[in-house]
């Protein structure tokens, strides 16, 4: 890698150097087209992010896409519903890699208010992979703005070769993930062990 | 109410209509009318009385249960009149509640009731639907969700949870499916599940 003094000293010269990797990631994580969807109220707040007030184009993630096969990002927003996760989980599938995932609100992240109810699914993590979770019910939009920043970082500092890179860089990543299906009672299956494992919590015995 | 209930009864005398009354200070009684003539008795209420506009249908789900009631009986030789409590056993029935309005009169609302035989087999009621077009996905709903069988409704499908779905979640007795085992503050019986299922692990 190169010396961040020498870079800097270059580049007072006129000289820009850089890695493949920093150009690589510098180019996509300054364009983010999110995947052009609404669950519930948070999609209210995403379309107040995308106007003109807040202004999601200061990011480059203006550029929402009403088709997965052209997004990189999927931003939930929203409650999903278990009747909707399939569709979710099946509209991730159709999006090409490198994909991102934020989970928007309470109810994206755990179902919220509604996680005792029998009809919504307990968080999209359940199914696939999150990259950022932005609490709130819902969100402002600058909550979603620092979570898009959040994840522009992210994306800036992902290896692409070597051991620790992207998942999908790694070929052995699958790129689908299991469909649930709408069962007699609930979804089957209600979570996917390879991305969600629930966390035994105990509290402090009074 | 009470003029309501009368003619009714007046324009169908074999009709079973019956006024319920509600003790509470908002007095909100409402009508219960049997099966066989909901249908002739809404399209009496549409069209002689006015109420053109069904603003809401919604289900109830009533277990079987006991009911106390006090009774004057007359005792002994000297007809000696006593109280006694007598405790009813009340089985188990679905209703479906309609909630009536007449835009015309300014009037409203009449809350009508029906009730389903019980709740396993016999969930038929007849639909509303075809006097208050309004009633279609309420209706569909109070199926979804209660198992309220409406018989003359055009299209009886599950409308908020999908097809294959076989149970009906307002039900008393419906019990959810255990998928709340992470909770970051649990507490009372998810407190317990979890417990239970970490004891298990």
């Amino acid at each position: 890698m190169l010396d961040e003094e020498l870079r800097a000293d270059l580049q007072k010269r006129g000289i820009f150097v850089a890695s493949f990797e920093g150009l690589y990631n510098w180019g996509r994580k300054n364009s983010l087209w999110p995947l052009q969807f609404g669950l519930a109220c948070c999609a209210i707040e995403m379309i107040a992010t995308a106007a003109a007030r807040f202004d999601m184009a200061r990011f480059g993630a203006e550029v929402f896409r009403p088709s997965p096969r052209q997004a990189d990002l999927m931003i939930i927003a929203g409650t999903v519903t278990k009747k909707m996760a399939p569709l979710v989980v099946r509209l991730y599938n159709q999006m090409a890699e490198p994909k991102y995932v934020i989970a928007m609100g309470a109810c994206a992240i755990s179902g919220g208010p509604f996680k005792e109810g029998y009809n919504v699914l307990k968080g999209i993590d359940r199914f696939i992979p999150v990259d950022v979770a932005i609490p709130g019910c819902p969100p402002r939009p600058e909550a979603l703005l620092e979570g898009l920043i959040k994840l522009q970082k992210k994306i800036g500092g992902q290896r692409l070769f070597g051991a620790n890179r992207a998942r999908h860089a790694d070929a052995g990543d699958p790129a689908d993930y299991p469909v649930p299906v709408c069962g007699a009672h609930d979804l089957v299956p209600p979570l996917n062990p390879a991305v969600f494992q629930p966390r035994p919590v105990r509290r402090a015995e009074a | 109410m009470t003029e309501v209930l009368q003619a009714i009864l007046a324009a169908i005398p074999s009709a079973s209509v019956e006024l319920v009354r509600n003790p509470g200070p908002s007095g909100q009684h409402s009508l219960l009318v049997g099966r066989d003539h909901a249908l002739a008795v809404a399209e009496f209420l549409r069209d002689t009385l006015g109420f053109d506009f069904c603003s809401n249908v919604t289900g109830v789900d009533w277990l079987p249960h006991k009911v106390k009631q006090t009774v004057l009986r007359k005792e002994g030789a000297d007809a000696k009149e006593v109280r006694e409590t007598v405790e009813r056993e009340v089985p188990g029935f679905l209703e479906a509640v309609y909630h009536l309005y007449s835009i015309a009169k300014k009037s409203g609302p009449l809350t009508l009731r029906v009730r389903t035989g019980d709740r396993a087999g016999d969930v038929s009621v007849p639909s509303l639907t075809p006097v208050w077009k309004s009633a279609e996905f309420q209706e569909r709903e109070a199926y979804d969700l209660f198992g309220i069988r409406f018989t003359g409704h055009p299209d009886l499908r599950r409308i908020l949870m999908w097809d294959g779905f076989a149970d009906h979640p307002m039900r008393k007795d419906y019990v959810a499916p255990d998928d709340c085992e992470y909770e970051p503050t649990p507490h009372g019986a998810v407190l317990a599940r979890v417990n239970a299922r970490t004891e298990a692990a």
